[in-house]
């Protein structure tokens, strides 16, 4: 028997019913086959029988769209996020696309706000990220930037976006908006968020900001867009198009849609401010802990020899007592450990409690309010840089990317 | 008509709301909302996908002629997925279970595996932008020899308010789609097949009732025609009237198609800018619009205006495709001067525009953009009138008519819904599926069994009181009193402005158990209803309280030997009477006796009574 691919015209019975339809893939053992009225359905493989090879298929949607020469430049760095996808009706497959021209015949609205350049670094799952990839992140911006591009826009899946914006964050100095942007609901869905996100992201990234920051739905609506600091947002709805929140401050401003008119806060840093520099050390061997009532101290043995840990405690930043001689041993034998809060919310306090004055006898450094993936994604900054652990701990207290709040409010 | 010689083909499509607890692909109830009882609204912009061809569904593509912008109305029965902002559950195995039991009433083969797909829907019916569909089983046979092709279990769309407001209660709901192959000949047919196939679909008693649960798709076509699809046909009566008119208006549409081509009509492809020439007219709409668009239509004049459809001419099908640009309508001189547009400006207009006696020019009036989009618009629908009937999606017009709504869809509108998981219909699934008796054949069954009259019989097993008539005759009430109770009494009531539907069915029940059991008579029915549903919500307890409350206060029980003296009071006190007339009194005095009685006694025990009584004293 023929070995059917993807396209074949079919022929198969259903009950004592001749049908014809088009060959899609076998999965599960069931051979998927779509009908002449757009319907899947799936059936037994060898009840399918080949009627006709497939056509090969001519290039997709060839065709190079042209840009507007008098606009601004922007950079197009994607990381795997899809901002545009394209559906084959034939087999029903949704593709992600990634070139400027690509994105701009499925957004074309982006066209009449700057010109694009796109640089693909990796077309992964966002939680397949790691630091090497932030890393190399950084220094596509960087490179793009020294390019003398206007602004970059990077696209990102939404499960570690903010990570990765807080890594690039202590990683660069940046005097032109460095954008994440990446979208809830899936690309192919007339409903998706993609596009207006990426409209918003453009506005900002060709605007007057000058920071590295996430650009998002604000609302449910499609009404504006939050511009939040790369190290202040966090992901905080499985799926709701507005995940992303500034936590313990309010957004860097706003995008209005569908006029793309950008308001930003005074605390914004403006387009200009400082030069661009690189400074892309992490130190990969720290490790992030949520610790939970009952949470054994042996489980502080797998960061053995780690540089750094975060622990994210509980209320004003606390671990079991029982947990104090093994972290001591571990601050002793070099190891930076920080405090942060599983509330997410509010200041880590040590000195209120007998348990948190006991920690910070032993050397555990309260990480004011920082989140705790922003701690991590510091501390690795921090160690790669600076390896007096004396002077690390100091750096950890010391707002060095908008992470830490002066105030709470 | 001779349809026959016309070539008619129809074929229908019936969608039906299931009553399922929850929705196919959440857990929300299938309840509909008033819209007062909103707890929010948000809004959406829908944009078509690009395909893989670079193509756009051509009919999502026409309603992205208007960037349009949707509200949805929200309620506390509504959550995420109606939204579009959580991913799907797993499909319903309640939605799928009645699904597959209407596919076996019809006879029909199960998928081995059902896929669901996402269907491209924006007109903003979908939050998503699509609708979730899965074809479920193929190839059905029905009485006449015609043949059902799919059922498919899909999700019902959100409700339009009005415009572009949605409201999403209703999204979500499980529907069936019955697609009939297009094997009908005469619009008679068309409406036995969807009534036969509405029988099968009740006899589950698992489908929602009432206006809008139920709504067919109808696809007519003649020799020569197209097909063409009307949607949303809600009242089965219409059915008939739809497909004659629809084939009516092919014929008229043809016959225009060819007088155009005697005459070498032609679509000038020229757009007049003729806002000067109605600077001072009397007509509001041109007068404030900012631009007034001409095109002149050589050829066509007296066509445009014909009409081809009670109510309809072909300038109403051209305003239809006009009015997808946003604009509210067009003119043509067929139908002018009128709207304020005087013979002069006409005059003025034609030869401005170069139009001879046999050319007709339509005007459209709007801002610049949308008149230019509508002025486009009419020449692609004036060119589609010289090669004869296009392929449209229609919507129904009161009456039977229909208005232009969309071109047919592409086979380009479905893709994979990826993130519900397809299903296996196994073969001990597919036996486990009981199917239930047709209700014409409950219907022949209660006569045989119960001795119904035909006609009631019919009525019991059509009502939507059914399942309640086969709880009460099972706890062994005399079926002719619980179908006359159901029918007769809660409808006469009803009329009579009593809220006999706000009683329970349990409270019904045990109704029709009392009189049954003797505690009250069939005649106190009624009286009894009326004073339950007075005291919905007032008087407390459990249906069997409540039941004897109110026959505490209708209808006190009245024994055997009260009944034996009341009538041997009134029987004496019309002795005379009762002596001329004999046993003929019998009827006279048992209404004067059960009027005393209020119903609380059955008829048969008085009549008794009545009867020994009379014979006592005539003997």
């Amino acid at each position: 028997m023929e070995i059917l691919q993807a396209g074949d015209r079919v022929r198969y019975a259903n009950g004592g019913t001749a049908l014809t339809g088009t060959y899609i893939t076998e999965r599960d053992g069931m051979a998927v086959i779509k009908l002449d009225n757009g319907y899947n359905i799936g059936t037994s493989p060898e009840k399918v029988e080949l009627a006709e090879r497939a056509a090969p298929q001519s290039p997709a949607g060839a065709g190079v769209v042209v840009q507007n020469p008098d606009l601004p430049e922007l950079s197009i760095v994607s990381t795997g996020g899809t901002i545009a996808s394209r559906v084959d009706y034939r087999t029903g497959a949704v593709t992600s696309q990634f070139s400027a021209s690509d994105i701009l015949r499925a957004i074309p609205e982006l066209g009449s706000i700057a010109r694009y350049r796109d640089r693909q670094i990796a077309s992964i799952l966002s939680e397949n990220m790691r630091p090497a990839l932030w890393q190399e992140l950084a220094r596509a911006a960087y490179a793009e930037i020294r390019h003398g591009t206007s602004g970059v826009i990077v696209t990102h899946g939404t499960d570690t976006m903010a990570s990765s914006a807080a890594a690039v964050r202590f990683m660069l100095k940046t005097p032109v908006p460095v954008i994440f942007v990446g979208s809830q609901r899936s690309a192919d869905r007339p409903s998706s968020d993609n596009a207006m996100n990426t409209l918003c992201s453009a506005a900002v990234a060709a605007g007057d900001l000058g920071e590295v920051a996430v650009v998002m739905h604000a609302t449910t609506n499609d009404d504006r867009c939050a511009i939040h600091r790369a190290t202040r947002v966090r992901k905080m709805h499985t799926s709701r198009r507005d995940a992303f929140q500034s936590m313990g401050m309010a957004p860097l401003g706003h995008v209005d849609y569908p006029s793309l008119s950008v308001t930003l806060s005074d605390e914004a840093v403006r387009r200009g401010t400082g030069e661009p520099e690189l400074r892309d050390a992490l130190e990969e061997r720290c490790g992030l802990l949520h610790f939970y009532p009952g949470m054994p101290s042996s489980i502080l043995d797998a960061f053995e020899g780690y540089a750094g840990l975060v622990l994210s405690g509980t209320g004003l930043g606390h671990v079991a007592t029982e947990w104090i001689p093994k972290l001591r041993e571990m601050i002793e034998d070099g190891t930076t450990v920080v405090m942060t809060s599983q509330c997410l919310h509010g200041r880590v306090c040590d000195r209120v409690y007998n348990t948190g004055r006991d920690l910070l006898s032993i050397g555990v450094v309260e990480g004011e309010d920082m989140l705790p993936e922003v701690a991590l994604v510091k501390l690795m900054w921090v160690l790669g840089n600076e390896r007096d652990t004396e002077r690390a701990g100091v750096l950890m207290q010391t707002d060095l990317a908008g992470e830490i709040r002066r105030r709470s409010i | 008509m001779d349809y026959t010689e016309l070539g008619l083909k129809a074929g229908i499509e019936i969608h039906q709301q299931l009553d399922t607890a929850e929705k196919l692909f959440c857990r929300c109830p299938t309840l509909l909302r008033d819209t007062a009882e909103r707890t929010g609204e948000f809004y959406r912009y829908l944009r078509a996908t690009e395909s893989e061809l670079g193509e756009i569904d051509r009919a999502a593509e026409e309603e992205m002629k208007l960037v349009r912008k949707f509200c949805y109305y929200t309620y506390d029965t509504v959550c995420l997925v109606e939204h579009d902002e959580e991913p799907p559950t797993p499909m319903n195995p309640e939605a799928l279970e009645v699904c597959l039991t209407i596919a076996k009433m019809l006879g029909m083969t199960p998928a081995e595996q059902v896929h669901t797909m996402r269907k491209l829907v924006i007109d903003g019916s979908n939050t998503s932008g699509f609708q979730r569909t899965a074809l479920v089983a193929l190839s059905g046979a029905l009485p006449d020899g015609c043949r059902i092709e799919t059922i498919c279990l899909e999700e019902e769309a959100a409700q339009r308010v009005e415009d572009e407001t949605f409201s999403l209660d209703r999204l979500g709901i499980p529907l069936v789609e019955i697609t009939t192959a297009p094997c009908m000949h005469t619009p008679e047919a068309v409406q036995e097949v969807a009534a036969h196939i509405g029988m099968v679909l009740r006899s589950t008693g698992r489908v929602k009732r009432g206006l809008g649960t139920i709504r067919q798709d109808i696809n007519v076509s003649i020799r020569g025609g197209a097909r063409v699809e009307i949607k949303g046909v809600q009242e089965l009566d219409l059915i008939a009237e739809v497909v004659r008119r629809e084939v009516e208006r092919q014929v008229a549409l043809l016959a225009i198609r060819d007088e155009l081509r005697e005459r070498g009509a032609r679509v000038d492809h020229t757009v007049v800018d003729v806002t000067a020439l109605f600077s001072g007219t009397a007509s509001s709409i041109l007068k404030k619009a900012k631009s007034v668009l001409a095109i002149r239509l050589s050829g066509f004049a007296g066509l445009v205006g014909r009409e081809i459809q009670p109510g309809r001419r072909l300038g109403s099908e051209m305003s239809d495709y006009a009015k997808k640009c946003g604009v509210g309508g067009i003119f043509h001189t067929d139908e002018l001067p009128a709207y304020g547009v005087t013979a002069e400006e006409v005059a003025r207009l034609r030869e401005f525009v170069g139009a001879r006696e046999e050319d007709c020019v339509v005007i459209v009036a709007a801002g610049r953009e949308r008149a230019g989009c509508a002025a486009e618009q009419v020449m692609i629908r004036a060119e589609m009138a010289l090669s004869g009937v296009p392929e449209e999606t229609r919507k129904m017009l009161e009456e039977g008519s229909s208005a232009y709504m969309r071109p047919l869809p592409g086979a380009a509108r479905m893709y994979p819904e990826t993130d519900v998981f397809p299903l296996d219909i196994s073969e001990a699934l597919w036996e486990s599926i009981a199917v239930p008796e047709l209700l014409t054949d409950r219907a022949e069954r209660f006569v045989r069994e119960f001795g119904l009259d035909e006609a009631l019989a019919r009525q019991v097993a059509f009502s939507e009181r059914l399942p309640t008539f086969e709880k009460a005759v099972a706890a062994g009430v005399r079926p002719t009193i619980a179908a006359r109770t159901l029918l007769a009494t809660c409808r006469e009531l009803a009329r009579g402005g009593v809220a006999v539907g706000q009683v329970s069915e349990d409270e019904i029940l045990a109704l029709l158990s009392a009189v049954e059991a003797g505690r009250a008579a069939k005649e106190a029915i009624p009286d009894l209803l009326t004073e339950l549903a007075r005291t919905v919500g007032a008087v407390a307890g459990t249906p069997r309280e409540r039941v004897d409350t109110a026959i505490g206060k209708m209808a006190p029980a009245v024994s055997q030997a009260d009944v034996e003296s009341i009538v041997r009071r009134i029987v004496a006190e019309r002795e005379e009477f009762a002596r001329e007339k004999g046993m003929g009194a019998l009827g006279p005095l048992m209404g004067i006796v059960m009027q005393e009685l209020r119903g609380s006694v059955d008829g048969k025990v008085v009549s008794e009574s009545l009867r020994r009584e009379l014979k006592h004293l005539l003997s």
